[in-house]
């Protein structure tokens, strides 16, 4: 019988606030997409894309960093839960996670007295499916025929991206009366 | 409206962009790619004519068993009358999208529609 190695000492992880808060986020996130999974659809692509919520809410509270983690985080886990993990529609996920996630980190910097939850959302859901659009053409369908299906991805985009923007905002809204103390909680507008 | 609340000036001017973004998508990529311009007729596989969907026109072609008639108008063309046994050819009606093919094999006639670019006549996935 062979000793243990007992010199090595023990690797320690040291958990951060910032770990546990992104953590929390993202199972949320997680949780929402196995939601959207489960949601039948008439087309891959189209779909509501609800995990979205969690990464505007994430962006306005936390910043674009944790929003990037928590998304990131979420495309992985979710993939692997869906056994997804490598396959053509996990870098279709990537891709449009990207996308969206830049143009984000171009529009968090749009005024906020003008510009609220539904633009940013509206700009991510059009940056999502344009990510998808540009890698299926270059890698998956590499023929013209994909382009008829930008009509109905783009109002896919339309729909969801309002609905999703609409949601957290009413979210943002609710949060801010809950954690913010009724002296700080103005009204907006 | 509660649900209203945090909407900005601009969300709704980002909103209304993005109908209108929408809107051209279906006016760009299904109105005017699918639709033919031109039929295009063959005699025994070889080219007999390509004429202009909106001009109106009755044509005959002639094969061994007799005088295929094709009308063409509006946008849209047809077999009208055949000489053939099955009268496939008559039967499938006006044509007017891209790469529509009406073929009357006893008589070595056929009548295609063409759009600005080539359709392909199958896709397989």
């Amino acid at each position: 019988m062979t000793p243990l190695p007992t010199e090595k000492p023990p690797i320690f992880l040291s958990i951060t606030g910032t770990d546990r808060q992104i953590a929390g986020l993202a199972t949320a996130a997680i949780g929402l997409s196995l939601l959207d999974a489960a949601i039948p659809t008439p087309l891959p692509g189209v779909k509501p894309g609800l995990a979205n919520i969690v990464t505007l809410l994430v962006l306005a509270r936390y910043g674009w960093g944790t929003a990037a983690w928590v998304t990131g985080l979420r495309v992985f886990a979710v993939s692997l839960l869906l056994g997804q993990f490598l396959t053509p529609g996990f870098f279709l996920s990537i891709a449009g996670a990207i996308c969206s996630l830049f143009i984000l980190a171009l529009g968090q910097y749009l005024p906020r007295r003008w510009f609220g939850m539904v633009s940013w959302s509206l700009l991510a859901a059009f940056a999502h499916i344009g990510g998808q659009l540009v890698l299926a053409r270059l890698w998956l369908i590499p023929h013209d025929g994909l382009y008829h299906m930008i009509p109905i991805f783009s109002l896919t985009a339309l729909i969801s991206g309002t609905l999703n923007g609409l949601i957290a905002s009413h979210l943002q809204a609710s949060l801010d009366l809950h954690v913010t103390s009724p002296s700080e909680a103005t009204p907006a507008s | 409206m509660r649900w209203l609340q945090g909407i900005q000036p601009g969300d709704i001017g980002l909103f209304s962009l993005a109908i209108l973004a929408v809107l051209m998508a279906f006016q760009i990529f299904w109105q005017t790619d699918g639709m033919g311009e031109w039929a295009v007729v063959r005699q025994n596989g070889t080219l007999f004519a390509e004429l202009d969907l909106h001009k109106k026109q009755l044509i005959h072609v002639s094969g061994p068993l007799g005088e295929t008639q094709i009308e063409i108008g509006g946008g849209r063309a047809r077999v009208a009358s055949d000489p053939g046994p099955r009268q496939y050819c008559v039967k499938q009606g006006w044509l007017s999208r891209n790469g529509e093919i009406a073929i009357c094999a006893p008589n070595q006639v056929s009548l295609q529609i063409r759009g600005r670019q080539k359709a392909y006549d199958s896709l397989a996935y």
